[in-house]
């Protein structure tokens, strides 16, 4: 495995070994020396053209509990906002002898570009509205861990599908792992084509939330994105809720040991209530520890064996 | 772990060296000079590494306790992360490690393990024991020591030395990972 572009470049056996994986630096997080030597020597750079919190941060804890040297770059103080295009800046940082890369940009496809560019490792850590491939791997990998198998079992997705690249990886990820998957959304926030898509990728799509929430296994509540939104998706925020929020109501509604998933950042009281983003069967913080561990096994996977076996 | 050498192997029709009777009688023995050595079996801490070593270090704890009645703590070590030629080769698969409830700190900690060959594995070993605690004194605990060392480390208990040429190769196995126990070299 030299890249991690999308779901797609994997099989269900090496999704399964990056979890093994995970599994074992999971319980590195509870060690008091948080620290393996795995990637001494690497260098791992993080380009963040678009804001983020949990998948810069965990990138960058991931590389240095592996003994990698990493390098945070935004967008805001590097030379993109001088004008500097994405493959200037990306091999300017390679020429610096760079293992791997991590990016996110707001143009899908652009990891993939990075990647015909550059001899390093690249990891797609978002593009655009195309995928999020770490995102779908840590979900499955605590959905997994909670339900024992995800064979069979029935996730429900919910909310602005549209915009979201990780509803895109996520589909990908459990079809795969043998789910049922129904994605949920208002007519405006289902993405056009995505008929055809779920004929052959083997999920459903439905409008109605709570007829689907009462056979949910597992329930992934999507982030409505107001800041990819240019018209008028939904009449107001309150309409939304009502319509497709795991509002207090829903929540009561469902068996307490579904749990209950959201990739953050949340808007609370609009996709989800307090009460759901907090109950006890809420794996929403599982997700941000997971996602460290499944980041560490991904960039061990990527960057830790020999270079011709990458 | 075969105790291959990595520089190619030679190719013959095995030779059993030890029979499952004779690694019984190996994993008895060093039981027995564990006890000796160690007058106070409490502070005793078995660590198998991954993945042969830790079937090992059970059986020595199962005769540990058929001899003193004393249930001695045992772990498992995974070494993969510490290795020096994780580059060279291809991905390895990282296996679990589990230290017992009661930790190293202060402890005897024995590394168990069945090949001890350049010694690499247990310099890896001592580094992931040192991220994990403080152990009073570590020991190491093996099954064959077919020699050709690489680095000053050497075995306190051991079950088999066996003069090997590096071209050979040392084949381990144990019952719960093989389905029987043997030695033998090719």
């Amino acid at each position: 495995m030299k890249h991690l572009l999308s779901i797609d470049d994997l099989s269900v056996d090496q999704i399964q070994e990056i979890f093994a994986t995970a599994s074992d630096m999971h319980d590195v997080q509870r060690r008091s020396v948080k620290k393996l030597p795995a990637l001494r020597g690497v260098t791992v750079v993080n380009m963040f053209f678009e804001d983020s919190t949990r998948t810069r941060s965990s990138f960058e804890i991931a590389g240095k509990w592996l003994s990698a040297d990493v390098i945070n770059i935004s967008a805001k103080g590097s030379s993109t906002s001088k004008g500097e295009s994405l493959r200037d800046t990306v091999m300017t940082v390679c020429a610096m002898g760079v293992d791997g890369l991590v990016i996110r940009h707001q143009a899908s496809g652009a990891a993939q570009q990075v990647a015909g560019w550059v001899d390093a490792s690249v990891v797609n850590a978002g593009d655009g509205m195309h995928e999020h491939p770490t995102q779908a791997l840590l979900d499955a990998y605590t959905l997994q861990r909670r339900l024992g198998s995800l064979e069979g079992r029935h996730v429900a997705v919910i909310g602005d599908l549209t915009h979201s690249r990780v509803f895109r990886s996520n589909v990908q990820c459990l079809t795969k792992l043998g789910a049922e998957v129904t994605v949920v959304a208002p007519p405006t926030l289902m993405p056009s084509g995505v008929g055809p898509w779920s004929e052959s990728a083997g999920f459903a799509t439905s409008y109605d939330v709570d007829e689907v929430l009462p056979t949910a296994d597992a329930v992934m509540m999507l982030r409505v994105q107001r800041e990819r939104m240019s018209g008028g998706y939904f009449p107001t925020a309150r309409e939304y809720t009502v319509g497709y929020g795991l509002t207090r109501d829903r929540l009561a509604a469902l068996h307490p040991d579904v749990p209950i998933c959201h990739p953050g950042p949340m808007n609370r009281g609009l996709e989800i209530a307090a009460d759901a983003a907090d109950a006890a069967q809420s794996a929403i913080l599982d997700q941000v520890s997971a996602g460290l561990a499944v980041r560490m096994a991904v960039l061990y996977h990527l960057l830790a064996g020999e270079e011709s076996s990458a | 772990m075969t105790g291959a050498p990595t520089d190619g192997t030679t190719e013959g029709a095995p030779r059993t060296v030890l029979d499952a009777r004779d690694v019984s009688r190996a994993l008895t023995r060093i039981s027995h000079e564990l006890l000796e050595r160690n007058r106070v079996v409490d502070d005793l801490v078995l660590l198998g590494l991954q993945t042969r070593g830790v079937p090992l270090a059970r059986r020595i704890a199962a005769r540990i306790a058929a001899v003193e009645g004393v249930d001695v703590p045992v772990g498992e070590l995974d070494v993969t992360m510490y290795r020096d030629d994780l580059r060279s080769q291809p991905t390895r698969a990282s296996h679990r490690t589990e230290i017992p409830a009661g930790g190293i700190d202060g402890k005897v900690v024995v590394l168990v393990d069945d090949v001890l060959f350049s010694g690499r594995t247990i310099r890896a070993a001592l580094d992931a024991v040192a991220d994990l605690g403080r152990p009073s004194a570590v020991r190491l605990a093996v099954l064959v020591d077919r020699g050709h060392r690489e680095l000053p480390i050497r075995a306190d208990h051991v079950g088999k030395n066996l003069p090997s040429a590096r071209s050979e190769r040392v084949s381990v196995r144990v019952a719960e990972v093989d389905g029987a126990d043997e030695v033998s070299i090719s």
